[in-house]
């Protein structure tokens, strides 16, 4: 049984950055949000630190310096407008927020509040500067609660617990509408629309150490890329320095903010020697990788000299119960570690993709060297690439991304529903992604999704992490290519209708493998190190070569093909990144 | 998320492995395509003491069952997906460790919403609860250019409400709600709390009109379930009991 649904616009995503463009959508045509979580599960909710914006509430600051270190920050991959763009309208879109009822943490003369962050600096790099606003550490909690009481106030229609299977796309390239699963009954659901918003998120789950949520896997990123739309930059995959050991559950870099610092496992604070000037507030790339080289040469903790050190403990425990009361939890509750007493043992883990959907500074989805617009289509946050983040995210850039971003995907996407007529669509729309379902429920003996998992996560944690090779991951290619052929004989015990999270799981899966090709395939090519992307092959970053975007694309014959697009320069230079 | 967890047939003698510990995992299950009836399933994990009880349930599910239904998403209590009735008490899956539980978990879904599969609850009637009290900054005065002033003092009245992830362990652990699914329940009064509080809201008088009907905070019998339940910590007996007085009192 297939239901159609007819809607001006579809965002699929309840995030932050979908609930932000479906904000924008709603009041102007008629909008249907799909998530495949509550939305206020969203994985936006965990994000900890801050928001950047240069209020200059606590000290002077602009939004010039901070697209300056956002272009630095990223490893001068980012495009510099789309940079330029985001900070200057970082300023409204926080006290937006706020006027929505956020509850920022305060100063003394009732103004929001801001703190220091990870390579967010005064004039281009002198010290560290107060951009953050923030709500304690739970900050992401806070905006996306705000963003979904204003989709309640404004009476936003939802489809909750809905999956993403495929694009509807006509013939001449026009975005038509999608087709989605419901969890509930298992029934499929065309839902035709005039522009489709693809707010997704992340993929972090195809790594075996991730702050990410189970349900990061990917889905929009690979939905389109079936469908002929390349992926940018997807070797861009940012590792946070701070993870909790063995679990990857984030420890926000705001610890560092507040004053806590790294160590290794000889209590050194090694970060004065890898960035003098602002030391354990240096990008997280470079403290990520900062941490490999302490355990490389056998400075590291932990049971198997794997871990370094987070250091909050000679703080003021009203700090620490005022500003950072969940991380202090976390540490508590997984590691029985008394952070107020103790060093907490952290590892790097997988958190943040900067590389997705190509979009351009109004969400719209863009193809090749040339930029092409596809009608209707649009991506905005974690799954899209702007590209604001470049080979590197500054912390708390992404929660300004999907505000910024969000909402200017779903004013665009207004626009053009204004314009355009409802494109027809042939019938039997949902037939690619109904055999998908069919033949994994069908199959009554094959391989198992969940072993396929850990090897995918496994390996990927092993070969394509913080530190990568020629070598390693053509290894890892050489696997993704096995886990596929296991991939297409996978069968599954669950063969309900109701619920089948056995099914949307093993569909899940299917996305991560996508993902990881085109992950993989970006970092092969990209013989350079730049930000999160660190070839010890190639440890030196490569203007002359390299200064520009990856695209990949899926070949209707299952091949990659690596296509290039130049970065948009501004007015910064590309000079060597020091801190 | 690699897990220690293994699941032994059980026929299987467990191994004694260093530092492991072996927890009995039993679940009531539910699914309407199979049987009106529920019934229990136990399985025998060996697992590290500090795994999360919600990656001991995907172990199951990825090499034993793959019929075993939850939700969960974040795996680390800021989601709100896997409240689940654990050993008796309302609790996340994933705050949960193992050896807070060995030797033996029994799971049950939430209650007082109805169950759908498994551990699967409708959490409709929960979210319209929610959505009944106007959970959402109501200020017509205008705008100001930047932002509204508020003292520290004054975000803090509401700080600990502002903390909810509305997974739904209060509401289903309070027995006023399993009588009555008219009463709005505990967690829709931390969110009007939210903003009755809030020095720059102007709809507190809407709202406790709301809530002084007969569904509203006066069913409340202070049983404090919903503050042992809550996994964020907040204080929700207290809470409720501030709206009940500000109702009172016409104070807030």
């Amino acid at each position: 049984m297939t239901t159609t649904h007819t809607y001006d616009a579809v965002v699929v995503g309840g995030g932050g950055a979908g609930l932000r463009a479906a904000i924008e959508l709603s009041e102007r045509c008629r909008t249907i949000v799909i998530s495949k979580l509550y939305p206020t599960r969203s994985h936006t909710g965990a994000a900890q630190g801050g928001v950047c914006a240069a209020l200059g509430n606590v000290e002077e600051d602009s939004p010039e310096w901070h697209a300056f270190d956002t272009v630095k920050g990223g490893d001068y991959l980012v495009d510099q407008p789309a940079a330029q763009l985001m900070t200057e309208e970082a300023v409204e879109a926080i006290y937006q927020l706020e006027r929505w009822g956020l509850p920022f943490n305060r100063t003394p003369d009732g103004r929001i509040d801001q703190r220091r962050f990870g390579g967010h600096t005064r004039n281009h790099g002198e010290a560290p500067v107060r951009r953050a606003c923030y709500a304690a550490d739970r900050t992401g909690h806070m905006i996306l609660q705000t963003l979904y009481q204003q989709c309640v106030k404004r009476d936003v229609r939802f489809l909750n617990e809905f999956y993403c299977l495929d694009l509807i796309r006509t013939d001449d390239g026009s975005t038509a509408g999608i087709v989605a699963y419901e969890l509930a009954t298992g029934e499929l659901h065309v839902i035709r629309a005039k522009a489709v918003v693809f707010a997704t998120g992340g993929y972090g789950r195809m790594f075996r150490v991730t702050s990410n949520a189970h349900a990061l896997t990917g889905d929009g990123p690979a939905v389109v890329w079936r469908r002929g739309i390349p992926l940018e930059d997807m070797e861009m995959f940012q590792f946070h320095p701070t993870g909790l050991a063995r679990l990857g559950v984030l420890l926000s870099e705001a610890a560092r903010g507040e004053g806590g610092i790294v160590l290794n496992s000889e209590g050194e604070r090694f970060m004065e020697r890898y960035a003098p000037t602002i030391k354990d507030l240096a990008p997280r790339d470079m403290v990520s990788r900062a941490i490999y080289q302490e355990i490389k040469e056998g400075r590291g903790g932990g049971p198997n000299g794997d871990w370094a050190y987070l250091d909050i403990s000679h703080l003021d425990p009203e700090v620490i119960e005022e500003k950072l009361p969940d991380i202090t939890e976390f540490a508590r509750i997984y590691l029985k570690v008394e952070p107020t007493k103790e060093p907490v043992p952290i590892q790097p883990t997988a958190h943040y993709a900067m590389g997705g959907i190509p979009t351009d500074t109004d969400g719209r989805v863009v193809v090749g060297e040339d930029e092409t617009v596809v009608p209707g289509l649009y991506a905005a946050g974690e799954c899209a690439c702007v590209s604001v983040h470049g080979a590197n995210r500054l912390g708390t850039n992404s929660l300004l991304d999907l505000v910024v971003f969000g909402r200017r995907a779903g004013d665009d996407a207004a626009r053009y529903v204004a314009e355009t007529s409802l494109p027809s669509i042939e019938r039997g729309a949902e037939a690619q992604a109904l055999a998908q379902l069919n033949a994994i429920l069908h199959r009554t003996t094959g391989d198992n999704a969940g072993d396929i998992r850990k090897e995918l996560q496994d390996t990927m944690f092993e070969l394509a992490f913080v530190v990568r090779s020629e070598e390693s991951l053509s290894k890892m290619q050489q696997i993704l290519g096995g886990l596929r052929e296991r991939y297409e004989r996978v069968a599954i015990t669950d063969k309900g209708a109701a619920y089948n999270t056995d099914l949307m799981e093993t569909v899940e899966l299917g996305f991560l493998l996508d993902c990881a090709d085109a992950l993989v395939a970006g970092a092969l090519i990209r013989t350079e190190s730049r930000g999160a992307h660190y070839r010890e092959d190639h440890p030196l970053r490569d203007d002359a070569n390299w200064l520009k975007h990856t695209l990949a694309y899926r070949e209707p014959d299952g091949t990659i093909r690596m296509d290039f697009k130049p970065v948009k320069m501004g007015p910064y230079t590309p000079m060597e990144r020091k801190y | 998320m690699a897990t220690a967890a293994q699941v032994l047939d059980a026929s299987e003698r467990p191994v004694q492995v260093h530092g492991q510990i072996q927890l009995a995992v039993r679940v009531r299950r539910f699914n309407p395509e199979i049987s009106d009836e529920s019934w229990w399933d136990e399985w025998t994990v060996r697992c590290d003491p500090l795994e999360r009880l919600v990656e001991v349930l995907h172990q199951i599910k990825w090499h034993h069952d793959g019929t075993l239904t939850f939700r969960r998403s974040c795996a680390h209590g800021i989601c709100g997906s896997d409240a689940m009735l654990i050993n008796g008490r309302n609790q996340l899956a994933c705050k949960v460790l193992a050896q807070d539980v060995a030797p033996r978990a029994t799971i049950e879904p939430i209650r007082g919403l109805a169950v759908l599969k498994d551990l699967v609850v409708d959490m409709d009637p929960f979210m319209d609860d929610y959505r009944s009290i106007l959970p959402y900054l109501i200020n017509d005065s205008g705008e100001p250019d930047k932002e509204r002033r508020q003292s520290p003092e004054d975000r803090h009245r509401y700080d600990d409400t502002t903390k909810c992830i509305l997974c739904a362990a209060c509401t289903t652990s309070c027995p006023v709600f399993w009588g009555d699914g008219d009463y709005v329940g505990p967690a829709a009064i931390v969110n009007a709390h939210r903003f009755i509080f809030d020095s720059r809201d102007e709809a507190g008088r809407e709202r406790m009109k709301i809530l002084s009907e007969k569904t509203g905070v006066f069913r409340c019998r202070t049983t404090f379930n919903c503050t042992d339940a809550c996994p964020r910590g907040i204080e929700v007996t207290k809470a409720i009991q501030e709206v009940k007085r500000a109702i009172l009192f016409e104070r807030f």
